[in-house]
């Protein structure tokens, strides 16, 4: 079902959490609400289901008005971060909670818990505890109880940050599959970037209550709008150089290096500020515009390695090379930058 | 083999002097009343059952049996104890959840009043309780008792509901459960570990209670078996002190039976009523 958040503003006492904050999510889409803490990402999903009430604005579930609805009346099922399941209850009755509350059959229960336990797969879990169950599996036994009564929204909050790094990636894409086969729409609050650009269709990314960019991952990725945007996505990060716009060029802070820029941006005024964002496969020994600088850091990933390369001026730049590039730490360096994957940013941070 | 920083047995020598009186004063307490030991011995000399004959003759004329006092014991420790926990659940998740007026005025207030010496009510109480016709009856008791202990009560419960956790509530209430539905079917079993403390806790407190009966229902029907056994060595002209002891085992026998059973539950209170 599509959801509508128009003119959202939520504040808590005298400070004001989110203002004027308006949203569209497709039907059957998952939206991921990606931001680092306090943006507000999770006020919004309380929102949403009708825990915080709104101050300002409207909510719409496709055409229905809900903003002054109760969480009840509002047929949303909610993951919470520490997934909330019932500790004296089983997992059978976990997930038949939200029947029960509506009195539906002994029956009609039963078929609808082993059908939603078959989906996401804890059919022989059922008698258990929520104790005697590891992360992923409460995770799963909680997903369960928010699906279970064919909500016309699903929202996830945090859903993996408690589990360990190995549970997170088959979690990742069990909620996408579990998403998908019941295309519901789905709303994921989260501050791992991973996450975000993994499991959904598409990306608001949030800053200080409101929403900086609302994109797919892709494009997010490749087109971020401002250098915040540009910062936050991306593993490992990307690189910032500091400098000023110099005879239609960009010249480094502290040095006489200066680098084109890419085609087809507006150029600010001669001396003004600029940034120039790099991301580490773009910063690649074979590339032609070469900057040179010596080897500060190298970080063994398995498949690649990581260099930090520090430029005579003290800025550092990032790469990602696969494993048998070798480079030793302290060697001095002259890697090229991919020119039109530059990512120029103004004196506002905003993209040229 | 177990290793230990210091001999076990000067310790247990220490505490097993200091504690021969007290063991000791037990020990003769059970003894003397199945027999007919002299003062001041320590040789038990006969067997005999005769001291407890308040259990099965009739009793005295302008006595009650002991049977009345014990079920008006009973009545009034058990309606205390669950007047004070429905109304310490109610109270304590409304102070510790509710959005309400006043919130910190209360929680002042109960912390005050659980300090309050309440005895010095006592006259008050004694008036009003005149006043309105509850005077030596059972009720008038219990109301009194239940309005004393009651904010230690809603005290330890609102550090219970304190320590549930918010999302199992928001998970309710997003799974179509009402606020009440959410408190009775989701909140109170987590708390349930309180609720047990409390209720022994309070039963106990209103079974040993001797002051409130003693001043606000002295005579008659009313008698529990603290006021009862007071009555039994004030009263007499010439105090039997051995059927005096067998009323005191009597009397403390549930307490121990009690004690023994919810041991582990009243460790829940003592330990601070912080773990849910």
């Amino acid at each position: 079902m599509r959801i509508s958040i128009e003119n959202f503003t939520k504040s808590f006492g005298d400070t004001t959490v989110i203002e004027d904050m308006s949203l569209e999510i497709g039907d059957g889409e998952m939206l991921a609400l990606l931001g680092p803490s306090g943006c507000g990402k999770s006020t919004t999903l309380f929102a949403i289901c009708g825990i915080h009430r709104m101050n300002a604005g409207r909510l719409l579930f496709g055409d229905a008005d809900v903003t002054e609805v109760s969480s009840q009346k509002r047929n949303v099922g909610v993951v919470f971060q520490n997934y909330a399941l019932y500790p004296h209850m089983n997992v059978y009755e976990n997930i038949a909670f939200p029947l029960k509350v509506r009195k539906e059959s002994r029956a009609e229960i039963d078929r609808k818990v082993q059908e939603i336990a078959g989906l996401v797969h804890i059919g022989e879990l059922l008698r258990r505890r929520p104790m005697q169950l590891s992360g992923g599996q409460q995770q799963r036994v909680a997903l369960a109880r928010a699906l279970i009564r064919k909500p016309d929204i699903l929202l996830l909050d945090e859903p993996l940050a408690n589990l360990d790094a190995k549970l997170r990636l088959e979690m990742r894409s069990e909620i996408r599959r579990i998403q998908l086969a019941t295309g519901i729409t789905a709303v994921l609050v989260t501050h791992d970037q991973v996450e975000a650009m993994s499991m959904c269709d598409r990306i608001a990314l949030m800053d200080k209550g409101r929403i900086v960019q609302l994109s797919t991952p892709k494009d997010m990725y490749e087109n971020p709008s401002s250098d915040f945007v540009a910062g936050f996505l991306g593993n490992p990060p990307i690189a910032f150089l500091e400098g000023a716009a110099a005879n239609g060029g960009f010249r480094l802070a502290n040095s006489q290096v200066t680098l084109p820029v890419p085609s087809g941006i507006d150029m600010p005024g001669e001396g003004a500020p600029m940034r120039f964002g790099v991301r580490p496969e773009f910063f690649q020994p074979d590339n032609p515009l070469k900057v040179s600088g010596k080897v500060s850091f190298v970080e063994t990933q398995g498949r690649e390695e990581l260099y930090d390369v520090t430029l005579e001026n003290g800025a550092v730049l990032r790469s990602i090379q696969s494993q048998s590039a070798g480079f030793r730490l302290g060697e001095e360096v002259s890697w090229g930058i991919a020119q039109d994957r530059i990512l120029a940013f103004g004196p506002d941070g905003n993209r040229l | 083999m177990m290793s230990s920083n210091f001999r076990a047995w000067p310790l247990f020598l220490l505490l097993t002097v200091l504690s021969l009186p007290l063991v000791t004063m037990y020990v003769y307490l059970f003894v003397d009343t199945v027999t007919d030991t002299t003062a001041g011995s320590l040789i038990p000399d006969r067997f005999t059952l005769q001291h407890w004959r308040f259990l099965w003759e009739a009793p005295e004329t302008g006595r009650v049996s002991i049977w009345t006092v014990t079920l008006n014991t009973f009545v009034f420790a058990i309606c205390t104890t669950l007047v004070n926990v429905s109304a310490s659940v109610t109270a304590g998740y409304a102070l510790s959840r509710l959005n309400m007026p006043f919130k910190r005025f209360f929680l002042g207030g109960i912390l005050t009043l659980h300090a309050f010496p309440t005895i010095t009510l006592i006259i008050s109480i004694f008036l009003i309780l005149q006043m309105i016709g509850l005077y030596n009856t059972l009720i008038g008791v219990i109301l009194v008792k239940t309005a004393l202990e009651l904010p230690f009560g809603i005290w330890i419960m609102k550090g219970f509901f304190d320590n549930v956790p918010w999302e199992i509530e928001m998970a309710g209430l997003q799974d179509g459960a009402s606020r009440f539905t959410v408190w009775w079917k989701l909140v109170l079993p987590q708390v349930q570990p309180g609720i047990a403390a409390l209720a022994v806790f309070v039963f106990l407190s209103a079974w040993s209670e001797f002051i409130l009966p003693q001043v606000l229902a002295p005579s008659g029907s009313a008698q529990v078996l603290s006021t009862y056994l007071s009555n039994l060595i004030f009263d007499d002209v010439k105090p039997d002190f051995n059927m005096f002891k067998s009323v005191g085992v009597f009397y403390a026998l549930p307490v121990i039976v009690i004690y023994l059973i919810f041991n582990r539950q009243l460790m829940n209170i003592y330990g601070g009523g912080t773990k849910g």
